[in-house]
């Protein structure tokens, strides 16, 4: 780990919240959430969060500043190519993020007996496809994005109203109707969704749309910053 | 040296927007020799060898590296090739070993880089954070990467930029060494000092074009430019009688400083000897040398800016 900040924000944080909110709601079975738990709840949506982190953030700025610093131009003068340049950096996040979900439920199951009703097999894919999902818009402001330090700020801007507007930290149902009519053309609210909806035992086809619409982000995604990736 | 053609560059031209960074540039390197590029900046040093490099796609002209062509074989150019980049960076993060180790899988030879990082006064930095090397030691990082593929051509871009005179003067000795293992040397600098020390031929560039290219010998015997002594006496010192001796075509006094002006080898020698049996108190005596800095300034018109 060479970014502690990253680190912190994908390993501690979300299990920050965890205990801070677990320790306030604690993980009792509750009517309002449908016979769940509110760590229950929180879970699906913190992971959402670590995604987003991952994603929007850390892939962002270290891919910005490694064209800014000129890393990216002394790795052009050897024989590695681009691509393998990327898959890497891909490959190291999505580990870290897998990483940063495990901890987040064994901490949960642990302390405050998460349940969880789904197939542990499919959570994780929905996992994987929206961290992609994430990766690809990331990708996207990286090469959009003149320095880090725009690609910070552009990457916050972005992360913050998702994080609030989605359900990962904000309680979906709280929000008014026409916030979630315009949350629903952001990425985020369908991870939260399609996790929540896994994490309970819903199928997929129960959540075509929210694939639908992570699906389309990556390939638009890795289409788009294929076309403006750049060098320096 | 063999004179076999290891770069061949014929008709060179890059332009950004309404910039002419090199206009038209013809040149070959040949295998086994330090080949220097030197100018002010600004003059297309870098665009020059960022297009041998296959870094950058010229906008008119051929370029061939080792018989290949920079663009369309830029991965197998790369792999035989090392590159020392003028603005470039590592993570900061990153330690020593594991940026050479890390380089040394790109490739598919690579050399054991110990003895390179020993050669390079870095043995002990092995595990030292590359944020937190000094620009010295960052720049031997920097050889050391160009260096552990065991290139055949190595590209120094400004290779002294920065660097306290002690560390330029181990750099250019490291230099040196690289040539005598058998490789070619292509670098660039905007120090005269240093093309004239480390080179074997030196292209002089200005304004996107080479003015001159030539053994720094040659570049300055075709100046014709003279010597000087210089030397400081006591106020009665009559100076005519200097003008009669070997060597010396005219004498300047300026207060107690005398400078003899001549050509040739003997010069200094006719000048002490004469001042020694004349029986002359004379202090500080000096030679001038012309040098590359009076070639550029004889072919541009203006001093080198340093």
């Amino acid at each position: 780990m060479r970014e502690p900040i990253a680190f912190f924000f994908t390993l501690v944080f979300p299990l920050m919240m965890l205990f801070l909110f677990g320790s306030m709601y604690g993980n009792e079975p509750s009517d309002l959430l449908g016979g769940l738990g509110s760590v229950d709840v929180s879970v699906p949506a913190y992971t959402a969060m670590i995604i987003g982190t991952t994603g929007l953030v850390s892939l962002t700025i270290s891919m910005a500043s490694y064209r800014e610093k000129g890393i990216l131009r002394r790795l052009r003068a050897t024989p590695l190519r681009p691509r393998a340049i990327l898959i890497a950096e891909v490959l190291v996040l999505l580990l870290i993020t897998v990483v940063g979900v495990a901890l987040l439920i064994i901490a949960a199951k642990v302390v405050y007996g998460l349940r969880f009703g789904g197939n542990a097999f499919s959570v994780l894919t929905a996992v994987i496809l929206s961290t992609l999902s994430f990766f690809a818009l990331g990708l996207v402001l990286a090469g959009l994005v003149p320095t880090a330090r725009t690609g910070q700020v552009v990457a916050m801007v972005l992360f913050y109203p998702m994080l609030f507007l989605s359900g990962a930290s904000l309680p979906w149902e709280l929000l008014p109707e026409g916030v979630k009519r315009f949350a629903r053309f952001l990425p985020m609210p369908h991870v939260v969704s399609l996790l929540r909806g896994l994490w309970i035992g819903e199928a997929w086809s129960e959540h075509l749309v929210n694939v639908g619409v992570l699906a389309a982000t990556l390939v638009v995604g890795v289409v788009v910053s294929v076309i403006t990736f750049r060098w320096e | 040296m063999q004179d076999e053609t290891i770069v061949q560059v014929e008709h060179l031209r890059k332009v950004y927007g309404p910039v002419v960074a090199v206009d038209d540039v013809s040149f070959e390197v040949r295998k086994g020799e330090i080949f220097g590029m030197v100018g002010p900046n600004g003059a297309g040093k870098t665009t020059t060898i960022e297009c041998i490099e296959g870094l950058r796609e010229p906008d008119r002209g051929r370029v061939e590296v080792l018989g290949l062509d920079p663009q369309r074989d830029e991965y197998a150019l790369s792999e035989r090739i090392g590159v020392q980049l003028q603005e470039s960076a590592l993570h900061d993060r990153i330690k020593v070993w594991e940026a050479l180790d890390l380089f040394a899988a790109f490739y598919s030879r690579s050399i054991d880089w110990g003895p390179l990082l020993e050669q390079l006064g870095l043995a002990e930095k092995r595990g030292a954070l590359f944020g937190k090397l000094s620009g010295d030691q960052k720049q031997g990082l920097f050889i050391a990467l160009s260096l552990v593929n065991d290139p055949e051509l190595v590209f120094l871009d400004e290779l002294t930029t920065g660097l306290d005179p002690r560390a330029r003067h181990a750099m250019w000795d490291l230099v040196r060494g690289i040539r005598d293992r058998g490789k070619t040397v292509f670098l660039t600098t905007h120090f005269m000092e240093e093309a004239e020390r480390l080179r074997d031929r030196v292209a002089i560039m200005d304004d996107g074009n080479i003015v001159a290219l030539d053994s720094p010998e040659n570049l300055i015997r075709s100046l014709g430019a003279e010597t000087r002594v210089v030397f400081t006496v006591e106020e009665s010192f009559e100076r005519e009688w200097l003008t009669g001796l070997t060597g010396v075509e005219r004498v300047e006094r300026i207060g107690e400083r005398v400078v003899a002006y001549g050509r040739g080898s003997e010069l200094v020698g006719s000048v002490v000897s004469g001042l020694t049996s004349n029986g002359v108190d004379f202090h500080d005596l000096r030679t001038e040398q012309p040098n590359l800095e009076d070639v550029f300034l004889a072919l541009t018109g203006r001093e080198m800016e340093t």
